[in-house]
């Protein structure tokens, strides 16, 4: 069965335990407004747990991308290169990369569903 | 959060739902609709920004031009009273301690408009030099607010719904009109003006504006105006350690007249030459730079840092604004820029990407 998992840096994690898919939440989404780019890695990459792996430039900013677990890259989705608009539109839907996971145990750090929604409420104050 | 200054029109954006960040010390709206849509009403038709963080500084007494020519680069004994003259004030060894718009008030009255990140450095900077010369200057900041209405419809919209009629104000002159003070000035690269009044008549002014229907910007689309009008935003273009001769501001320093703070150093600069620019630079593919980033030769030499980059939204290029050795300075000199862990091809263009449509 698929989890749904965050960081507290917006990133999230939708995995069965032995691959994934990393996007960025609803709640980011909404904070970056139009996303004119999303810097991605490259298939065969590897990426690490809490190191950044890519970026999402809004008009006024970049925001880097960091990892929620270590895996390597078996997929980006091309979808964004073309039109990055798409990952405001439905940002659980259009995921950034799907990795194999390589050390499962990571995933019980990261936040679930509920604990990440009282976190973005904080932050809202 | 605490120590963050308001302006008078705080409440009215927190009210509109803009998003509020700090900027120069104040809290301040950065964005209401987006930036991209509030960066096209000031294009196409007008928009209107709250710019009271700027910081007002009067200077009167009878050495008052004297005083104004000693701190500040352009010449003010030839500025005509009711017109405006921008320039720096330069440290001693020409790093800029601020940009600022002059405006002559009277035969021995300025008012100078400088940015509200710089207010407590001026200010001192200002009291200190003064004291050699027979002037008061007086820092009226928290006095005075301000709206900037910029677009090509920003002189009829002024008059329709303020009812000040800006048509006999030229391109960097103003007019006093009870209790107002109202210049062709802007930082859009468009046609506008700025409005200076007291907090209480800037918010009626605001309010009237909103209830007309123009469009509220922030801060957001404020830069993306000035940067690719080719605007220097001090903290980026200009600093203490960037002289305007290395931002290509050297025709805003005037070395024919009197003596001034930083005289010998742009003399220097001018007649030797700089080591370092500001150029424009266009990238090639979808990375943007932006401030900080590393600019390297073909080779992978690092040659210079990104001051400012955005894609720009009137243009739909990938621009940036970089400091970069004299030696790559040179229009059309290949460069590259390195976005994060990959470098992108960019080319040296001219920084006025987009023309300006002002008023002359």
């Amino acid at each position: 069965m698929e989890k749904l998992l965050y960081l507290p840096t917006h990133e999230y994690i939708i995995t069965d335990g032995v691959t994934g898919r990393i996007g960025i939440s609803e709640y980011a989404a909404r904070q970056l407004g139009n996303v004119v780019y999303v810097d991605m890695p490259e298939v065969d990459d590897e990426i690490v747990a809490g190191e950044e792996f890519g970026a999402i430039e809004s008009v006024k900013a970049a925001s880097d991308l960091f990892a929620p677990v270590s895996g390597t890259v078996v997929g980006v989705n091309e979808a964004l290169l073309d039109n990055p608009r798409l990952i405001s539109e439905n940002p659980l839907k259009q995921w950034i990369v799907e990795i194999e996971l390589s050390d499962a145990s990571e995933l019980d750090s990261l936040l679930t569903p509920e604990a990440y929604t009282e976190l973005c409420a904080n932050e809202k104050h | 959060m605490d120590n963050l200054k308001k302006t008078a029109l705080h409440k009215r954006h927190l009210e509109a739902g803009a998003h509020m960040s700090p900027f120069g010390g104040f809290d301040m709206p950065i964005e209401y609709a987006g930036i991209v849509p509030e960066h096209e009403a000031v294009r196409t038709r007008v928009g209107a920004f709250d710019v009271s963080h700027m910081g007002e500084v009067f200077v009167e007494g009878p050495e008052a031009t004297r005083f104004v020519n000693y701190i500040f680069t352009n010449d003010v004994e030839s500025l005509a009273v009711g017109r405006i003259a921008y320039g720096m004030m330069l440290h001693p060894d020409g790093g800029t301690v601020d940009d600022l718009l002059v405006y002559r008030m009277g035969v021995n009255t300025y008012l100078l408009v400088i940015n509200a990140s710089n207010i407590q450095k001026d200010v001192a900077w200002i009291m200190t030099h003064a004291q050699a010369f027979s002037v008061r200057a007086v820092n009226c900041s928290d006095d005075w607010a301000e709206i900037a209405l910029q677009g090509p419809d920003a002189e009829a919209t002024m008059l329709g719904v303020l009812g000040i009629d800006g048509s006999g104000i030229p391109f960097y002159g103003f007019k006093e009109m009870g209790g107002l003070i109202v210049s062709r000035t802007g930082y859009t690269g468009e046609d506008g003006f700025e409005i200076y009044a007291s907090p209480e008549r800037i918010d009626t002014m605001w309010q009237q504006l909103m209830d007309a229907g123009v469009q509220p910007c922030g801060l957001g689309c404020r830069d993306t105006l000035r940067f690719e009008a080719g605007l220097p935003l001090y903290g980026d273009e200009l600093s203490d350690e960037i002289t305007p001769v290395e931002a290509g501001l050297g025709m805003f320093v005037k070395l024919d007249k009197s003596d001034f703070i930083g005289r010998d150093a742009i003399a220097r600069q001018k007649s030797d030459g700089v080591t370092r620019k500001i150029v424009g630079l266009e990238i090639e593919g979808p990375a943007i730079a932006r401030h900080g980033y590393e600019v390297l030769d073909t080779d992978g030499n690092v040659v210079g840092t990104v001051t400012t980059g955005y894609r720009s939204i009137s243009l739909g290029r990938n621009l940036a604004m970089a400091l970069v050795d004299s030696t790559v300075a040179a229009l059309d000199t290949p460069l590259q820029v390195r976005v994060r862990r990959k470098v992108f091809p960019a080319r040296v263009i001219k920084k006025r990407f987009y023309t300006p449509n002002y008023k002359k």
